[in-house]
C-alpha cells in the first residue's frame, strides 16, 4: 500500500467546509482556539466573517452554536473529539440535541491515532456517550472521498450531527465515483464465513484484513459502516443470516461504540450469530506515534484477522 | 412613567404572579420562589420593552428572550398566556404528560419561547449566540436574558462573560434576578457571587444595579442598555416569592408547591392586591 495516497479526513472536512461556503451563506463555523489543528482555519481565511472563534471555551461555544442554529443558520461547531464529546456533552445535549437544532459537529482528532499527545487528548468514547442522544445522528467517515461526502450529507440534513474525524493521514479508499448516504452501510466486498464491519481507518484494515483471511481460505465480506447512528441494522443482519459471524471493527471502546450498536441488532433480533468486538479494549491510550499505537492496540489487519477465526470458532 | 401604565404593569405582574401559583398548585410541584421575584421584569419585558410579534412568534427580526433560570417557568408561562401566545387554561396543565408546558422551557412545544433552557448556564450563552446573529446579519434586534444568582456560579455564564464583549454584543442584556437565596441557602453562605456587578464590570460589561421590583427603574436600566455601547448585565435586587406573603423571603420556597391552604391564602392576597390596583 506504499504508492496509496493518503489525507488526514480533518483535512477533507475543513475544505469541504470552504467548499460549501461559497455556495451556502447561512453556514457558519465555531472553533475553540483549535483552528490551526482541526483545519477551520481555512475557512477563517476564506470567510472570516462567518468564522467565530470562541476561544477556550468549549461549553459556550455549542451554546452559542445552538442560539445561533435558532436563528435559521447551519452551524458547524468544531474542536477535538475529547472536548466537542467530553466537556461540552452537557452543552450538546441540552442546548442541542433536545431542541434539535441545525449544530454539525466536527470532532477532530478522535481516538487512539491522535498519537504523542497521549491519552489525555485520545478520545475513545465520543461515539458512545453522543450515541446516548436522541435526534443525534453520527457519522464516523473511513477516508477523504467519505468524509467529503458526509459533511455534505450533513449540510443536506436538518438537525444535529456528530462528524468524527482523524488527525493521521489516512488511506484513500473510494474513489470519486463512491456513493454515500447517511444510514446506509456499504458492503466493499462479499464473502461467506464471516463479515467484518468497519467504521472510520479502520475501514482499509478491514480491506486488507480480508486479503489476509483469503490466503487461509477464509471467505470474508467487509462492509463499511460510517454511520453509526441510526445504524443499518438491515445491513447488519442480512450480513448475520449470510456469514453467521461478526466482526465488528473501530478506533474506539469496545464499550458503546459501533460493536455495542452492531451487538444490539443482532441479539434483539435473535440473529444467529457470534458478534466479536475489535476495538480499543477497556484501558486509556499513551504517547507514541499514531502507527505504532495503532499496532500496539491491535487496530490493525492482523487484528481483524485473529478477531475474525475467533467469531468463526464460536459459530 | 406616568402612573397608568406602571399600574397597568403591575396588574400584569400580578396576574403573572397568579398564574405562577395557579400552575405550581395544579401541578403539585414546580418553582414559584424565583418565578416570583422575576415577574416584574418579566410583565416590563414583554408588555412594554420587547418588539414582538404574538401572531408570527418566529419572526426573523424580533427581539428574544432566553430564560436562562429555566426553573422560573411558570412566569414565562403566565406571561406568555398574558400575552396572547396561548389559553391562559393551558397553565392548570403544567409539568402534566403530554402537556406543551414542560417543567422548564421547551422551544418545541410551547409557543413564545425562544430556547429550551433548564440547565443552568446554557440559556446565557445561546442567548449571545442569538444577539451575535443579529451582529453577523446587521440586524437590529435586541436579546435579553434572565439569569439566577445563584445560577451564576457555574462556570459557563464566566465563558459568555467573556464572549459577549470580545464579539461587541452591544445587542445583549443579562438580567441577573438577585433574590439572594438558593436551594441550600443563602447564595454567599453557598458559594458567593458576590460582587456581582463588579465581577461583569470586570469582564467588559456595563452594568447597572437596580431594584427589580420597581419598574421606573427596570426602565431606566433597559434604556440605558442601549445606549451603552457594550453588553449590559442588571443585578436587580428582588424578594424570592415576593408577593405572597408567607412566600417572601424564605428558601423553602425555592422548588415547592403551595398545598390547598396555602394556595387559597395566596390566591386570597394576589386577588385582594390585584383589586385595590383596580380601585
Amino acid at each position: 500500500m506504499a504508492d496509496v495516497k493518503k489525507i488526514a479526513t480533518r483535512e477533507s472536512y475543513a475544505q469541504t467546509l470552504c467548499e460549501l461556503g461559497n455556495s451556502i451563506d447561512n453556514l457558519f463555523v465555531l472553533d475553540a482556539d483549535l483552528a490551526g489543528a482541526t483545519k477551520t482555519g481555512a475557512f477563517k481565511k476564506a470567510f472570516p466573517d462567518r468564522f467565530i472563534d470562541c476561544g477556550i471555551a468549549e461549553q459556550n461555544m455549542m451554546s452559542i452554536a445552538a442560539g445561533l442554529a435558532s436563528c435559521g443558520n447551519i452551524v458547524f461547531a468544531s474542536s477535538f473529539a475529547m472536548f466537542a464529546s467530553g466537556r461540552a456533552f452537557e452543552q450538546v445535549r441540552n442546548s442541542i440535541c433536545y431542541p434539535a437544532l441545525n449544530v454539525k459537529i466536527g470532532a477532530t482528532h478522535a481516538g487512539i491515532s491522535v498519537g504523542e499527545d497521549g491519552a489525555s487528548h485520545q478520545c475513545c468514547e465520543d461515539i458512545a456517550i453522543m450515541r446516548t442522544l436522541p435526534n443525534m445522528t453520527i457519522i464516523n467517515p473511513a477516508d477523504d472521498t467519505e468524509a467529503k461526502l458526509a459533511v455534505k450529507a450533513a449540510v443536506e440534513m436538518d438537525g444535529p450531527a456528530y462528524l468524527r474525524f482523524g488527525r493521521l493521514a489516512v488511506p484513500v479508499v473510494f474513489d470519486s465515483d463512491y456513493k454515500f448516504e447517511i444510514g446506509k452501510g456499504v458492503v466493499l466486498s462479499e464473502g461467506s464465513d464471516v463479515t467484518i464491519i468497519a467504521t472510520g481507518l479502520m475501514v482499509s484494515c478491514a480491506i486488507e484484513a480480508a486479503k489476509l483471511l483469503a490466503n487461509e481460505g477464509i471467505s470474508a465480506r467487509v462492509v463499511n459502516m460510517a454511520t453509526i447512528k441510526p445504524l443499518d441494522k438491515e445491513l447488519v443482519l442480512e450480513s448475520a443470516a449470510k456469514t453467521g459471524a461478526i466482526v465488528t471493527a473501530e478506533e474506539h471502546s469496545i464499550i458503546g461504540g459501533l460493536g455495542s450498536a452492531v451487538a444490539e441488532t443482532v441479539c434483539e433480533a435473535g440473529a444467529k450469530a457470534p458478534v466479536v468486538r475489535l476495538g480499543v479494549e477497556d484501558v486509556f491510550g499513551q504517547s507514541g506515534p499514531a502507527l505504532e499505537l495503532l499496532d500496539v492496540y491491535k487496530l490493525n489487519a492482523a487484528g481483524i484477522v485473529e478477531k475474525a477465526k475467533k467469531a468463526i470458532s464460536l459459530k | 412613567m406616568e402612573s397608568s401604565e406602571k399600574k397597568e404593569l403591575q396588574k400584569i405582574a400580578n396576574r403573572i404572579r397568579r398564574h405562577v401559583i395557579e400552575g405550581t398548585f395544579c401541578a403539585k410541584c414546580g418553582h414559584p420562589g424565583g418565578s416570583l421575584s422575576a415577574s416584574d421584569m418579566l410583565a416590563y419585558l414583554y408588555f412594554k420593552e420587547m418588539r414582538i410579534n404574538v401572531n408570527d412568534p418566529q419572526w426573523e427580526d424580533r427581539d428574544r428572550f432566553v430564560l436562562s433560570k429555566g426553573h422560573a417557568a411558570p412566569a414565562l408561562y403566565g406571561t406568555l398566556a398574558l400575552k396572547g401566545f396561548f389559553p391562559e387554561e393551558e397553565i392548570k396543565n403544567l409539568r402534566k404528560v403530554g402537556s406543551m408546558l414542560q417543567g422548564h422551557p421547551s422551544m418545541k412545544l410551547t409557543p413564545g419561547v425562544d430556547m429550551s433552557t433548564g440547565s443552568l448556564g446554557q440559556g446565557f450563552s445561546t442567548a449571545a449566540g442569538m444577539a451575535l446573529n443579529a451582529k453577523l446579519k446587521n440586524k437590529d434586534y435586541r436579546v435579553y436574558a434572565i439569569l439566577g444568582d445563584g445560577e451564576i456560579q457555574e462556570g459557563q455564564v464566566w465563558e459568555t462573560a467573556m464572549f459577549a464583549p470580545n464579539k461587541g454584543l452591544d445587542n445583549l442584556v443579562a438580567i441577573v434576578d438577585n433574590n439572594n437565596l438558593q436551594i441550600d441557602g443563602t447564595v454567599e453562605e453557598v458559594n458567593s457571587p458576590y460582587p456581582i456587578a463588579e465581577k461583569f464590570a470586570a469582564f467588559g460589561w456595563n452594568t447597572v444595579e437596580i431594584d427589580g421590583h420597581d419598574f421606573d427603574q427596570i426602565e431606566a436600566a433597559l434604556n440605558e442598555a442601549k445606549n451603552s455601547g457594550k453588553p449590559t448585565a442588571i443585578v436587580m435586587k428582588t424578594v424570592k416569592g415576593k408577593g405572597v406573603s408567607f412566600m417572601e423571603d424564605v428558601c423553602d420556597w425555592h422548588g415547592k408547591a403551595p398545598n390547598a391552604d396555602e394556595y387559597k391564602i395566596a390566591v386570597q392576597e394576589l386577588d385582594a392586591a390585584y383589586a385595590a390596583m383596580c380601585e
